[in-house]
Parts: structure tokens; C-alpha cells; sequence
């Protein structure tokens, strides 16, 4: 097995941080795991995204041009990662601020819309735990307690009072995750 | 016969007045007859030998006159890139934090193309004794201006005399970098006559005394001359210092440390 | 089992793996993309634990001669810098080198040339195994291609460069300094507590006074100690290559990359595995001694070889050199910090190399 998923959007949404969580998650159940995010000049508030690969064999080109799943985050991300998707592959994005939805047939398309949701929760930190709460309800590649354990691995300890509002994130995501049909 | 008696009673060991520092080799120094380095080099041996630390002692030479300064001193030196003696000796002192670590520059290597190395090991308050040797002029290679170099003062280039508004001022970096917190004792020298060369001696000797301290540089500019460069004898050059150079660079502390 | 391993950026892999190789001293300056290097290092307090010092220096310049200072004082010490930095440092290094001083330079590289670009590239291949600095003399040179190598070349640095007498660079690039993997370390070493009997440690009654330099103007001396080098430098040739084949053994189209670019090559190679292209790849793990005898024994079956580089085509030279004309050899190469995808790479090999 392996999956190969690019998380896209803006700094400052979690986006390497989601990455960097199911990889700990990863590597809680030995599988092998690489995360490769864009960085410079985006880290500093414009866009960001990262590679993030699964696997239970080593692992060659940590960087893609194609990908399993797509977990989208932003109007600028649909737009340049849509088309990198692989047949039959996923795409996750939140509703929040797209304006030109995914068009793809040939892939499964997902709308969680966390943003909306990390705002009723009075969190905006859990927004991209609630994401990807979505995306293990439909691509179950790390289990749901090991994604805990993992939290616990790269949380400093003066955040791990955090850990069970977090929890809390992941299940709603698993809850609000709806199926998007493309006409 | 006569003579034969007068030498036979000058070696007899009571009459000894004067003798070579073991601290230094054998070698014959390369410098020109008259030249401040010698002397300079002869100052620390001695105070490394009365101090009994000949074998505590890691020095660093530069490039410039003095690049061959190891073949001088008996005991451990390294030979640094031009100007970055200071980052060396940074490098030996921080990983033997209890060895005496000094480093000894020309004008050049010190105030020209080492600046920044001067100016941070200083702020740094690297424990280390500086030694700046300052002739104004660059020495190994012909003559040429050097940062210290005085105002209307000729060199090779500078043949009709530096002019500030062409090459800018005669730079001061002692008492720059005395106004550094992490320098602890800042001093001017001079070895051209014998009670000069005693002060040296003390000025030396207090600095490395105050190294294992550990409350910074020690910083100790000696203005010396360049009969060669400055084309004169050396008589002549002596001279010339005294009655030049020693107006813009004043002798005495600059900065004396209170505790 | 799963405990054992932390996940880490590449970066920060090789100042852990610096600590626990004993290493005495870190002396850096920061760029973009290695500042996680020394970032880490100063968080993690190692004088507090091991004794290891860790100094921000004002420069580039005045880090690589503080590694001359310390290196020459008989310590283990390293610096890590992107390429813009590692430019700078090469006067220092050519001294290093002419002092013949043990020491560890990482270089994470970027784009250039100039200022260039912060994200990857792999253009200071030439800079790295060709010189750099002035006069006749070379780095030992190891190509990371993983964030566990990253860590394990720290130790294996210091090896070599004891052994030697010599400097050693390990070349990686922005995105194996960025990327975390799992890794695994090596138990703590204590740092040394004996020294090089060259080294200045102080001059003790029972020696001679060691001299530290690169200075010698006695010309049939200056000579012998230049061959001397030159016999080191053959030594090394013959005794450290590394390198990886993957694929290779049925191959008829070989990839030749090393670091990020052998990670791309190898799921190229996977992919034209499944189009039915017998493809293999060679990733030279020391770039300098480079593997020129190991890639030349494949020529017994490769037909064509193709060099895959995040720059204008460096390494490719020495592939050139090393197969002779007996193959066809091409060269494929991305810049500006772009890195190749592996569908491109697959798809040069077949219009380059296998042709109709």
C-alpha cells in the first residue's frame, strides 16, 4: 500500500502541520512515511502545501507531479491541484471561499466544510484537524488511535491539554464529510 | 691577547646580563634590520617563558611580514587565512577554553581585510590576547597603503601622499574597538627605543595574565615602523615614527579594566 | 520497533546526528534552506550534555576559519551552510585542505548561480568535487539521498576526514534538508578525549612544537608535499567509493542521479519498469572519489546512460569519463529549484537514450 496525498492552502491553516501529523501517525503503525513541504517564501503567509507519502515500502521520489488524494484548502490550490489527481483518485476540499468548484468525473470528490465548522467549535486551531478527521473517514490509511498517538509525538507538551479538543475535531470531520456528484 | 682575556671574562655566567628566551627558535628571523616585529616577537617569548606557559600557549599568526612567526616561537601556532586570525583563534580558544590563545596581525590583515573578524571576535569578548601591529603600511608586499596609513604619508600607492578624499581616513580601530563591551584591556604601544619596549613587556604581560579571567579581549597595538616600506634607514624610520606617527596614534591604555 | 525512529526535517537530522557523533564544535551562519541546522543545535544546549559548542559567527568567512582553528587545535567540527555560503567559504576550505585538517562542511544546496533561488539544486556539483577553491586539492564528497543518510554521513564524515587528514562534504540539497522521514540514530559517542599527535594542543616538554599551515615557499618542498596530497587523493580513489545500484543487474537503460534527484530516478525507473523499459539506477553515493570503475562494469550490458541533475549537466562529465564512448550517455537536468518529475525523467530517457 501506498498513498501518495498533497495538502494544499494557505499558511497559516495547518497545512504542514496536518501533514505532519498523519506522518507521526505513520510511523506509530511502522509504515514508512515522507513529508516534503513547499518552503521559503510561501511559509511566510502566502500559499503552502505539502507531500505527504505512506507507505509500507520504502519510499522513492518524496516529490510527485500526481497524486493519490488531494485534501484542498483554498481557491488557489483547486486550481493548480485539481488536474493532478489520478483517475479515480480523491479530491477533499472545504467549501469555504471556492468559487469555481471541482469539475473532475473521473475522480471522488469530497466537501468538508471545516472552516464553517472550527468556527461553531469557537476553534479555528481545529480546522485542519476536522479536515483531516474527513479524509480518515473516506482513506482510513492511518488508524484513528494512532493519529492520536501521533498528536501526542509532535504537540510540545504545553499543548497537550489541546489534545482532546482535537479529538473532538477529528470525529466531527468524520461526521460532516459529504460526497460532492460533479454533473 | 688582551681581547681573549676581556672574552673569556664577559662569559663567565656572573657576568651574564642578557640572554635568548628559550621561547623562541633558533631561526633566524627574516625581518629587515630594524624592523618592530623582531622585537615585538621577542616581548611575548619572553613573557610566555617568565610566565611559565610555554606549554598552555596556541598562537595564531597571519599573512602579511609576520606570516612566518611560527618559525619563531617555540610553541604551538597556526598559520591563518589573510585577516581571520581573530575566527581562528576563536575556533582554538572556544574548544581549549583554558589555553592562553592569542592572535597577532599587521595593519592589513587586522584593520583592512579582517575587519569584521576584529570587530566580532572584540564584541564577542573572545578571551584571547589581539596583538595589531601597526606600521601603516603593508609591508610584505611593497609598500602599498594600508588602512592606518597617516594623511599625505606616501606609499606605493599613494605616491604623491594618501589623500582622505580619495582614500578616505587613517582608521583608528583601537580605539574602536575599545568602545566594544566585550574588550577588557585595550592598549598602545610602542618597541622603538628601550624604555618603550619595557612597557610592551608589562602591557603583555598583563594581558595574558588576564586571560584565564575570562572577561574578554585583550588588545594590544603596537605602532611600529617600516624602514623598507617607508624607504628610509632604520635610524631614519625611528625617527619619523616619533615624530609622526605618535601624534595621531597617542601610547598609553585606552581602556584599563576596573576590576 | 516503531519508538526507535523520529520523525525529522533532513536538516535537523544531521545536528542530532552531529551531537551524538561527539562532535566538539558547530560554528554557522544562517541561510535559507539549512538554518534549521544550527536552529536546533542552539535548542538543544549540547554544552550542557555532551560539552559540544555551538558559536553564530559573523560570516560564512569567519565560520569556515573558526573550523580551521578548531580543526588544527585537534577538535571535531563542522559547519553547515546553502550554497551563496558555501562560496564564501572556499578560501577557507582550500586552506583547510592545504593543512591537511579534518572537518565536516554540509552544504544544502540551492538554485544559482548568485543569490539564485532558495529552493533546491544540485549546481554545486563541480564547486564540490572539482575544487572550488584555489590550488590542487579535494574534498571527500557524500551525496545524502534520505533523511536517515543525512544522519548517518555525519559520523561517517568524521571517519574519513580523520583518516585522511582531510576535509569532507556532505552535498544535500533544499529539499532532503526540509523533508522529514523517519530516522534512526546512533548511540551517544563521548567526544574525544585524545587528540591528533599533529594537532596544537599546546607544546609540551616531550615534543616538538606542532605548526599548523599551508605555507611552504621552498619550491621542491612545496612539490613533494603536493604529491603527497596526490597519493592521498589516490588512496581515497581506490579505497572509499560508494554508490547504490537499483534495478542494474538486467538493466538495459541506466539512470545516473545522486541525492534528491536518485530518489526521483528510482520511481522513474518503477515507472518504466511498468511501460516494459528495462531501467536501472546508479546513484553514486560519493561523488568525489567518484564510481567511475563500478559504472563502467555496467556497460557490459547497459545500452545508453542518462544523467539526471537539478542543474545544466555537471555530473554527466564524469559519466562521460567514466563509460568512455562505448555507450550513448545524455544528460537531464532541471533549474531554478525546480525539481524533475519522475514522468519527465521517463520520458527524456526514452527520447534521449532508447530513441524509436
Amino acid at each position: 500500500m501506498t498513498e501518495e496525498i498533497i495538502i494544499a492552502g494557505f499558511g497559516g491553516q495547518g497545512v504542514l502541520s496536518m501533514g505532519k501529523i498523519l506522518c507521526y501517525s505513520g510511523v506509530m503503525q511502522d509504515m514508512e512515511v515522507s513529508w516534503m513541504p513547499s518552503y521559503g517564501p510561501e511559509m511566510r503567509g502566502g500559499t503552502a502545501n505539502v507531500t505527504v507519502i505512506l507507505s509500507d515500502k520504502r519510499i522513492s521520489s518524496p516529490i510527485l507531479n500526481s497524486y493519490d488524494s488531494a485534501i484542498i484548502l483554498n481557491q488557489q490550490s483547486m486550481d493548480k491541484f485539481e488536474s493532478k489527481i489520478k483517475p479515480g483518485g480523491i479530491l477533499l476540499y472545504d467549501g469555504n471561499g471556492i468559487t469555481r468548484h471541482p469539475e473532475r468525473n473521473d475522480i471522488q470528490i469530497y466537501r468538508a466544510d471545516a472552516a464553517a465548522e472550527s468556527a461553531k467549535m469557537e476553534s479555528a486551531r481545529t480546522f485542519n484537524m476536522i479536515m483531516l478527521g474527513a479524509f480518515l473517514k473516506i482513506k482510513p490509511v492511518v488508524k484513528f488511535e494512532n493519529v492520536i498517538k501521533g498528536l501526542k509525538k509532535s504537540l510540545p507538551e504545553r499543548y497537550h491539554h489541546l489534545i482532546a479538543l482535537n479529538e473532538k475535531a477529528l470525529i466531527r470531520g468524520a461526521e460532516i464529510i459529504q460526497p460532492v456528484e460533479v454533473a | 691577547m688582551a681581547e681573549n682575556v676581556l672574552n673569556k671574562e664577559m662569559i663567565k655566567p656572573e657576568n651574564l646580563v642578557y640572554t635568548k628566551t628559550k621561547v623562541l627558535t633558533d631561526n633566524v628571523m627574516h625581518y629587515c634590520p630594524g624592523c618592530g616585529h623582531s622585537t615585538t616577537h621577542r616581548v611575548i617569548a619572553e613573557v610566555v617563558e617568565e610566565l611559565g606557559i610555554q606549554s598552555e600557549v596556541l598562537g595564531v599568526a597571519p599573512v602579511g611580514c609576520s606570516v612566518f612567526m611560527y618559525n619563531y616561537m617555540d610553541f604551538d601556532m597556526q598559520e591563518a587565512a589573510h585577516g581571520r586570525a581573530p575566527a581562528v583563534a576563536t575556533g582554538i580558544k572556544r574548544l581549549w577554553p583554558d589555553k592562553y590563545v592569542f592572535s597577532y596581525q599587521g595593519d592589513g590583515d587586522l584593520a583592512a581585510i579582517g575587519t569584521a573578524e576584529t570587530i566580532h571576535a572584540c564584541n564577542r569578548g573572545e578571551n584571547i590576547v589581539m596583538f595589531f601591529i601597526n606600521n601603516g603600511i603593508y609591508g610584505m608586499t611593497g609598500g602599498q597603503m594600508a588602512p592606518t596609513t597617516l594623511e599625505g604619508m606616501k606609499s606605493s600607492t599613494t605616491p604623491y601622499g594618501r589623500d582622505w578624499m580619495q582614500m578616505g581616513h587613517p582608521l583608528k580601530i583601537t580605539e574602536l574597538v575599545a568602545s566594544l563591551p566585550g574588550t577588557y584591556y585595550v592598549t598602545r604601544q610602542a618597541v622603538h627605543t628601550p624604555a618603550y619596549v619595557r612597557k610592551l613587556k608589562r602591557a603583555v604581560r598583563k594581558a595574558f595574565e588576564y586571560q584565564p579571567k575570562k572577561k574578554g579581549v585583550s588588545f594590544i597595538e603596537v605602532v611600529s615602523n617600516c624602514n623598507s616600506g617607508w624607504k628610509m634607514t632604520p635610524v631614519q624610520s625611528i625617527k619619523w615614527l616619533d615624530e609622526n606617527m605618535l601624534d595621531f596614534y597617542p601610547l598609553g591604555d585606552i581602556k584599563v579594566p576596573e576590576d | 520497533m516503531a519508538e526507535e525512529y523520529k520523525l525529522m526535517k533532513g536538516n535537523e537530522a544531521i545536528a542530532e546526528a552531529a551531537i551524538r557523533a561527539g562532535t566538539d564544535g558547530y560554528f554557522g551562519y544562517p541561510i535559507t534552506p539549512q538554518s534549521e541546522v544550527m536552529e536546533y543545535l542552539t535548542a538543544a544546549k549540547p554544552h550542557e550534555t555532551t560539552g559540544m559548542i555551538v558559536l553564530q559567527a559573523e560570516s560564512e568567512v569567519a565560520s569556515i576559519n573558526m573550523l580551521y582553528g578548531g580543526a588544527g587545535a585537534g577538535k571535531k567540527v563542522m559547519t553547515s551552510s546553502s550554497s551563496p555560503g558555501i562560496s564564501l567559504m572556499q578560501e577557507g576550505i582550500s586552506y583547510i585542505a592545504g593543512a591537511e585538517l579534518p572537518c565536516l562542511i554540509v552544504n544544502v544546496q540551492r538554485g544559482g548561480p548568485g543569490l539564485g533561488t532558495i529552493q533546491p539544486g544540485q549546481a554545486d556539483y563541480f564547486q564540490a568535487t572539482k575544487g572550488g577553491g584555489h590550488g590542487d586539492y579535494r574534498l571527500i564528497v557524500l551525496a545524502p539521498a534520505s533523511v536517515q543518510e543525512m544522519a548517518d554521513f555525519v559520523s561517517l564524515s568524521f571517519d574519513l576526514a580523520f583518516k585522511y587528514r582531510n576535509p569532507v562534504m556532505i552535498l544535500s540539497d533544499g529539499a532532503i534538508g526540509q523533508m522529514m522521514e523517519k530516522v534512526k540514530f546512533k548511540e551517544q559517542v563521548p567526544r574525544m578525549t585524545e587528540f591528533p599527535d599533529w594537532a596544537t594542543t599546546g607544546k609540551n616538554p616531550d615534543r616538538e612544537r606542532n605548526i599548523i599551515t599551508s605555507l611552504d615557499l621552498d619550491p621542491a618542498r612545496h612539490e613533494r608535499f603536493n604529491l603527497k596530497l596526490q597519493r592521498k587523493y589516490k588512496e581515497v580513489q581506490e579505497k572509499e567509493v560508494l554508490f547504490e545500484e537499483y534495478m542494474c543487474d538486467d538493466a538495459e537503460y541506466v539512470l545516473v542521479a545522486f541525492g534528491t534527484s536518485a530518489r526521483i530516478c528510482q520511481k522513474s525507473v518503477e515507472m518504466a519498469r511498468e511501460e516494459g523499459i528495462k531501467a536501472g539506477l546508479f546513484r553514486p553515493i560519493t561523488l568525489w572519489p567518484f564510481p567511475s570503475k563500478e559504472l563502467e562494469s555496467l556497460t557490459s550490458h547497459v545500452k545508453g546512460m542518462l544523467s539526471v541533475e537539478m542543474n545544466s549537466g555537471q555530473m554527466v562529465e564524469d559519466v562521460r569519463l567514466a563509460v568512455h564512448d562505448n555507450i550513448k550517455v545524455g544528460h537531464y537536468g532541471r533549474m531554478g529549484g525546480i525539481i524533475p518529475a519522475p514522468d519527465e525523467i521517463v520520458e527524456a530517457l526514452k527520447k534521449q537514450i532508447i530513441g524509436d
